[in-house]
Parts: structure tokens; C-alpha cells; sequence
């Protein structure tokens, strides 16, 4: 044990000294993710509500062909300008992306209309553009709007209730609440806790193996009168910590950030006080020792440094899979889910931020089994540091 | 005291260790003699037990290296070829660290530090962090490393490497201090020269095998050889005929 204490308190005060390690683990992983995280939303809702909000300039070939239409147009915010010659034009247009929609009317629209055949306009827009698509979605639905409008009236030129155009009342009901709103955002910010942890313990672990013995260290070192076991233990302890560190902050940076962000806005509240990020700090803390034994086992394989950084940019994405693919398929959390690391942690972490109440049963599932894993593979580093090959 | 029995050790094809036997007693230096790649190093890595051999068997102080790995390595102190530190710590803290776990009382591995710094005359820069250190100081640091537990038996492989004249003489100056304390001394080089100087046995080895472990006088006569380099390629061909 003493043995143990003495390795990891030279690693521990060796990776604080080394500055450059330091901060690209302490302070590039757990800061620079919760902040992209915070510019990119701020980003995407500042943007959601100008269009909303602001005027849309519509160019219009044929203004003159419908001037009903373009004063409709104008009382629900859209502002038909002078658009390109024809629709040839206006397709050349949209396609250079000069114009990101455009409306074309024409010459026989108001005969069409008085004839009661379906009058023909164009909607020129770039589908693939998800951007452009917002504006041209706009513009649909102000057309709907103008349609539904002629409907009505023309029914009730012919003494029909215009309700009888309206069969089924459709009302969604939305259970979502703010925070569960959250969720679906906020499910990425695991991702980012299992990167950050990753990344603080990741050049120790490297060092534990392919670094010694690339320095040289490592020969005097397995000379020395002590056990492989207390060396490997106390240099996984030491990437623990580091990694602990790394969590820590990164919680620490999410919550401060979040502030930050006006989530409010897009009617979410997430449930991410303080005391929830003690518990999400808690319930991470088993995965802290999967990841830290999974990077040193991967980095002994290596035969030096750059190889073994190589390699462990791998391992960062592994844990980081089962939680994409969850979140891609949207699955909600299940019993067995709860057996996979970096997995568990994450729906756990969704569901409180969700402020949805926690099963006991799945905190006691992925605990012990996380911590299970991490012991196994511990083993296993322990047994690959007494090999003869160790040393290269 | 050393002992050596009939060691092999193979890496995959390579056979690079071939029987290799030999003493290396107490208040007595030792020498492993030979050309590169004889087997030198790979026999001083079984001996400070980070290599088992294949066949045959080597004891420190009567402990098994493969069975008492752990006892054996606590009669030892190894400076392996090219021995590297720990560039973030101070040449001090390298040299505690070792001894905190070789198991040096914690009340005195301030004093054990103190000594071997003093001994090998680091302390013009034992407080400075060893990124960047001259060839010289890092051997010293890692040989200081090495003894601070006052190990019996040492073991150093090519420890003049690289080192200049002030240092080697230093070194030498050391080695024999060590064998005047009664302590084992075995330690390798290529160089004739140094092990003529310094060592009571050689052991000549070569292509794995051992050619000629005997006194530099002992080795002259049986060789026929006045000069110790005459001799020592001499001893080669032997082992080359065979």
C-alpha cells in the first residue's frame, strides 16, 4: 500500500509539472466543449428566432398578376420584392444561392382563379438547403394560408359553412415538459463528460507504459524491489484522479455555461443545479476507472508515445459510440442498458436532467456492473505489466 | 555474491544467451567482458530479474531470481544500459523516489539522499529538474539512484557509456570505494581498457557463451596472451572455432 501511495504521488506531482499535458488535459477537454457547446446553441437559437421574427423579402416574378395575393403576403411579414426575369432565371438564382426561395406567378393566375381550375404558382427552393428551407417553408405556409382563405370564401358564396372544409380538428397535446424538452439537447453533454474524463487521464496512462520505456525508465524501474502489481496500481490510480479532475471541471464548466445560454427561450429548463452535478459526478465515477485501465492496456500494446496517442484517439470515440447510437435511435433507457459503461452513465445523466424520477434499480445495476468491468480490465493491465515483452 | 548457472535465453530465433555460468563474490569487482551483442546485457537483465531465462538458474545472495524475484531484487542495485529519469522531477526527487520504494525508512531518506548526492557529487545540481541534463549527470543521477537503498550487490551494465574522462574516473573511483565496502560489483563493458583496469575477474563472453572467466593474470597465462586485448580476441576465436 505504501508502495502503492509512493508511485502515485510521483506521478500525480510529475503530470502536474508537466505544464503542456496539463493543459491540453485539464483545460482543452473539460473547457472547450462545454463552451463550442454554449456558442453553437447560443448560435442556433439566436437564429431561430430572427427568421421568425424578422420581415422575409420574397422575390416575386408576376407581382402584378396577383396583387390579393401580395398584400396577403404582406400581412403575414413578407415583403415581395422584384425578383429575377423568369423561371429560368429565378432556378439559376436559387441554385447559385443569390436567392434562397422564390415565388413565381403566372400571367394566367387571375383567370385560372376566376375559372375556378387550380391557379398555378411555383415555389422556386433548394430542398437540399435545410437553411434556405426555412424561409421557403414560410412562404409555403403563407400560401396555404392565402388558399385556405379563397376556400373559405368561395364556400360561403355557395351557403356552405366553411367548417364543413374542416372534417377533423386536429390538437396535439404536448407531454413534454421543459425540462424533458432539455433532454433531447442536453443528452450531448455526456458525451462531453466521457471525452473530458478521457482525455485528462490519457497521457498518463500513455506514460504508464509506452512513455517509461521510451524515456528509459521503465528498466530501473521493474528493478527496483517492489511488485509489477503496486506499480500498475498506483499508476491507474494516479490517471483516476487526473481523470476525476477533468470531470470535475468539465461539470463545473457545463453548469456555469449553461447559464449562459437562453434555453429558455426554446421553452427548456434543464435539471442542472448543483446537485445534480454532484450526482452526475457520482455516477460517472465508476466509468473513470473502465476508461482509466482501458487506455492503459491499450497504450502497453504500443511501442511508443505517438503510437500509443494514435491508438488511444480510438479508444476516446469507443465510449463515446453506444451514447450516439442511443441517442440517434432516440431508445429509451432500459434494464440492459444499464450493464454497458459510458452508456448507463448517460441515460442516468438524461434522465435527471430531465428531472424525471431515478431508478434505483439502474443506478445499482450500472454501478456495480461499471465498477465490475473496471476491475476486470485493471486485472488484465496488471497481468499484460508482468510480461517479459513489457519492456519492448 | 553472485551466482550464475548455466543460463539460456532465446528471443523467438535468436538464441542470444547460451549457457552462460559464472561467480561474482563479495569485496570483488567483476567484470562482464565482450564484443556487442554477446549476451551481456540479456545476462545482467536476468540477473536483476526482468528477463527469466529459459534454462539454468542465478541467485543474489542465495535468492532465487525467478522464485524470489522480490528478494533477489532487494540484494540489488541495477543501473540498466541507458537508464532514463524522470525529466519533470529534480535530480533529487528521482534519486527519494527510488529509495521511497525500495523501502528506505521515511525517516531517513532525506539522509540517504543527502549521502549519495555528496557521494557522487551531484549536489551542484541536484536541486534542478534533469530535462536536459549532459550524459554525465544523468549517469550519475541514475547510478545515485540506484545505490541509495546501500544495495550488496551491483550491478551496472555499460555504466561509462558516454561518459567523458572526468567522469569515468569518478565512476572508477566509486566502483572501487564499493569493492572496498565488501559489496558485489559486476558490471559490463566493451571496453578492455576499463575492465583490465578496475576488475579481479572477467568474464569474457561471447556469441552467448562463455569464453574465459578467469583473474587478468589467470586469463594472460591460460591465453598466452601478455596483452589483455591480444587476449581477449583471442578468447573470441575460441569460442568461434567451437
Amino acid at each position: 500500500m505504501g508502495t502503492m501511495f509512493s508511485v502515485f504521488r510521483k506521478e500525480v506531482l510529475d503530470n502536474f509539472r508537466d505544464r503542456r499535458t496539463l493543459s491540453s488535459a485539464l483545460l482543452m477537454g473539460p473547457i472547450f466543449g462545454p463552451v463550442l457547446f454554449a456558442f453553437v446553441i447560443n448560435l442556433s437559437i439566436e437564429r431561430s428566432f430572427e427568421s421568425a421574427e424578422s420581415t422575409l423579402e420574397l422575390p416575386v416574378i408576376g407581382q402584378e398578376h396577383a396583387p390579393n395575393l401580395v398584400s396577403f403576403l404582406h400581412s403575414r411579414n413578407i415583403d415581395a420584392v422584384d425578383g429575377p426575369q423568369d423561371t429560368a432565371a429565378a432556378m439559376e438564382a436559387v441554385k447559385a444561392g443569390t436567392h434562397d426561395v422564390v415565388l413565381v406567378i403566372p400571367a394566367e393566375f387571375g383567370e385560372q382563379l376566376a375559372a375556378m381550375v387550380p391557379a398555378r404558382v411555383e415555389l422556386v427552393s433548394d430542398q437540399a438547403n435545410t437553411d434556405a428551407d426555412r424561409d421557403a417553408r414560410r412562404a409555403r405556409n403563407a400560401l396555404r394560408a392565402y388558399q385556405q382563405l379563397l376556400a373559405g370564401t368561395r364556400v360561403v358564396a355557395r351557403g356552405i359553412n366553411p367548417r364543413a372544409l374542416q372534417p377533423i380538428n386536429i390538437d396535439e397535446v404536448d407531454v413534454s415538459t421543459p425540462s424533458g424538452r432539455s433532454a433531447m439537447l442536453l443528452g450531448m453533454m455526456s458525451y462531453f463528460f466521457v471525452f473530458a474524463a478521457l482525455m485528462g487521464g490519457m497521457y498518463l496512462a500513455i506514460d504508464t507504459t509506452a512513455g517509461e520505456r521510451e524515456r528509459g525508465s521503465l528498466e530501473p524501474l521493474l528493478s527496483l524491489p517492489v511488485t509489477r502489481d503496486q506499480l500498475i496500481y498506483g499508476k491507474i490510480a494516479a490517471t483516476c484522479l487526473f481523470m476525476t479532475l477533468s470531470l470535475m471541471l468539465s461539470l463545473s464548466a457545463f453548469y456555469v455555461s449553461l447559464n449562459f445560454m437562453p434555453l429558455e427561450q426554446l421553452g427548456m429548463t434543464p435539471n442542472f443545479g448543483p446537485d445534480v452535478v454532484l450526482a452526475a459526478l457520482a455516477i460517472f465515477l465508476p466509468f473513470i476507472l473502465v476508461g482509466a485501465a482501458l487506455m492503459t492496456l491499450v497504450a502497453s500494446f504500443t511501442k511508443s508515445y505517438r503510437e500509443a496517442q494514435t491508438w488511444l484517439s480510438v479508444v476516446l470515440i469507443a465510449p463515446t459510440m453506444p451514447i450516439l447510437i442511443v441517442s440517434i435511435l432516440t431508445l429509451r433507457p432500459r434494464t440492459e442498458f444499464m450493464f454497458v459503461p459510458s452508456l448507463s452513465q448517460h441515460l442516468l445523466l438524461v434522465d435527471m436532467v430531465k428531472n424525471e424520477p431515478i431508478n434505483g434499480l439502474h443506478v445499482a445495476i450500472s454501478v456495480t456492473s461499471t465498477l465490475f468491468i473496471g476491475v476486470i480490465l485493471t486485472w488484465v493491465c496488471a497481468r499484460l505489466y508482468r510480461r517479459e515483452g513489457l519492456l519492448g | 555474491m553472485i551466482t550464475v548457472d548455466g543460463i539460456h535465453k532465446s528471443f523467438g530465433k535468436v538464441h542470444a544467451v547460451r549457457g552462460v555460468s559464472f561467480n561474482a563474490p563479495d569485496g570483488k569487482i567483476t567484470g562482464l567482458l565482450g564484443p556487442n551483442g554477446a549476451g551481456k546485457s540479456t545476462t545482467l537483465r536476468v540477473l536483476y530479474t526482468v528477463l527469466k531465462p529459459d534454462e539454468g538458474r542465478a541467485t543474489i545472495d542465495g535468492a532465487d531470481v525467478v522464485t524470489q524475484s522480490l528478494a533477489a531484487r532487494k540484494r540489488i542495485g541495477a543501473l540498466p544500459h541507458g537508464a532514463g529519469l524522470y525529466p519533470h522531477l529534480t535530480a533529487r526527487e528521482n534519486i527519494a523516489y527510488f529509495a521511497r520504494l525500495c523501502g528506505v525508512d521515511k525517516a531517513e531518506i532525506d539522509d540517504r539522499v543527502e549521502q549519495i548526492v555528496k557521494l557522487l557529487e551531484i549536489d551542484a545540481f541536484a536541486e534542478r529538474r534533469t530535462k536536459g541534463f549532459s550524459q554525465g549527470q544523468r549517469t550519475k543521477v541514475s547510478l545515485a539512484r540506484s545505490l541509495v537503498h546501500n544495495p550488496q550487490n551491483i550491478i551496472l551494465d555499460e555504466p561509462s557509456n558516454g561518459l567523458d574522462v572526468m567522469a569515468t574516473r569518478s565512476l572508477r573511483e566509486l566502483i572501487l570505494k564499493l569493492k572496498d565496502d565488501g559489496r558485489c560489483v559486476l558490471f559490463s563493458s566493451h571496453v578492455m581498457q576499463e575492465v583490465a583496469a578496475l576488475c579481479d575477474d572477467i568474464c569474457i563472453i561471447a556469441h552467448g557463451k562463455v569464453a574465459i572467466d578467469d583473474s587478468i593474470d589467470g586469463i594472460r597465462e591460460r591465453t598466452g596472451c601478455d596483452d589483455i586485448e591480444d587476449a581477449f580476441v583471442n578468447a573470441i576465436h575460441r569460442v568461434e572455432a567451437d
